[in-house]
């Protein structure tokens, strides 16, 4: 594989987390717990969506064939899509659905501080954006993970609950492939595990101020940054990509 | 035929986007703003350089539209807008008389970024922009635009919207 074609595949590994996780957080609108949290999930999903839409803007012209950001999002098969099962778990409850956000902000957010000094420039310039709208994600998913687990009986089991389910998505996130190491080695991306240990930090930090625990290693699922997605999948993308198959290059 | 009377000049292009509002905020213009980042006249043609405030911002699509079309408007034909991401914008952008602009229409304007307590995430004294008053809490990170941070007055009892700290 070539540098370019790593590049190609590593943007897309970026932009499709921020992009299914945008769709899963959109789910939310008009369906939000309070108003305030309807608006906070529609701006988080619009952060990442723009994120996402630099990166599928990004790769497609380190590709070099003409695909557009919109040809990336929509017109790509299941298979091709880049992105840890993580992001693409159904909402759940409440608590479900900031537990997944705050196991990826944790990661998220050390990822687009070290890539702002990756020496890829593009790569630099989307991570200094999105690293301060990363702040902020950390923040709101930090003050809610808190708020279930120092909260009530229920909340707290709830949020328990989220973690220990979700807990065997987090390995993927880290694993460093041989496309990865390549670009470690020409700085283009950051060694995953200093992104590892700011996560665990963050994670325990944050979980002992909850008064929640830390589910305990155990079988981490795989597959995701190979296009083997799990059920969901197909379900998403119909509806993200339903449009622009049934009618071709519309525009509004 | 259009006549263009006198030469295009930076400070003429500039006057006119003063013309050229935020969509989302129209009470200041996009140099008030902040997110023009350079303006480049090269005989008839002009090149303007905007930044997005925030990354999914969708009145960035706006904002070149009515850049175009105020420039369109006063004569100039050759006008492209392109758009940077690094510097990244950040609110230290906003003149001074933007946010004064902004206080006036009611929103809390950002504190400035070099204030260490915005970094480490500790909440800002914010002033209720109607009344004036600093006994004022957070309701929401996450307000009516991306920009926005939902706050409400205990004094005066209204809510009002904070341009957050980028």
């Amino acid at each position: 594989m070539s540098q370019q074609e790593a590049l190609f595949t590593y943007c897309l590994r970026q932009a499709d987390d921020l992009l299914i996780l945008s769709h899963r957080l959109s789910e939310w609108c008009g369906h939000g717990p309070v108003l305030e949290e309807d608006i906070a999930l529609t701006n988080r999903a619009l952060d990442h969506i723009g994120e996402a839409r630099n990166l599928l803007t990004y790769a497609g012209q380190v590709e070099g064939k003409g695909r557009t950001e919109d040809d990336l999002a929509f017109l790509r098969a299941e298979r091709q899509f880049v992105n840890t099962k993580l992001v693409e778990q159904p909402n759940g409850d409440y608590a479900f659905t900031i537990a997944r956000s705050f196991l990826f902000d944790a990661y998220h957010l050390p990822l687009a501080e070290a890539l702002t000094k990756s020496s890829d420039a593009q790569l630099a310039a989307i991570a200094g954006k999105a690293v301060k709208e990363a702040q902020y994600h950390l923040r709101h998913s930090s003050d809610w993970l808190k708020r279930f687990g120092d909260g009530t009986e229920e909340s707290h089991r709830r949020a328990q609950a989220a973690l220990d389910g979700l807990w065997t998505f987090t390995g993927e996130l880290f694993v460093q492939d041989d496309l990865h190491q390549g670009l470690v080695k020409a700085g283009v991306a950051p060694d995953l595990i200093a992104i590892k240990a700011s996560f665990d930090e963050t994670v325990d930090n944050v979980l002992a101020e909850a008064t929640l625990k830390r589910p305990v290693d155990g079988f981490m699922a795989s597959g995701g940054r190979q296009g083997k997605h799990g059920e969901n999948m197909g379900f998403i993308l119909a509806e993200i990509q339903y449009l622009q198959r049934a009618y071709p290059g519309a525009k509004w | 035929m259009v006549m263009v009377t006198s030469a295009i000049t930076e400070a003429r292009v500039r006057e006119l986007l003063q013309n050229v509002k935020d969509p989302e905020v129209p009470a200041i213009s996009v140099l008030e703003l902040g997110v023009v980042r350079a303006v480049e006249v090269k005989n008839d043609s002009v090149l303007v350089t905007i930044t997005p405030t925030y990354t999914g911002c969708p009145a960035m699509d706006v904002m070149k539209q009515d850049i175009e079309k105020e420039l369109h408007d006063a004569g100039i034909a050759d006008v492209r807008v392109q758009q940077v991401l690094s510097p990244a914008w950040t609110t230290d952008w906003i003149t001074t008389e933007g946010k004064a602009k902004l206080k006036a229409y009611g929103i809390a304007p950002p504190e400035h970024t070099a204030d260490i307590r915005a970094l480490k995430g500790e909440l800002p004294v914010v002033e209720c922009p109607h009344c004036g008053s600093k006994n004022t809490g957070m309701i929401s990170l996450f307000g009516s635009t991306a920009c926005k941070a939902l706050w409400k007055c205990n004094a005066c009892l209204e809510p009002f919207d904070q341009f957050k700290c980028l």
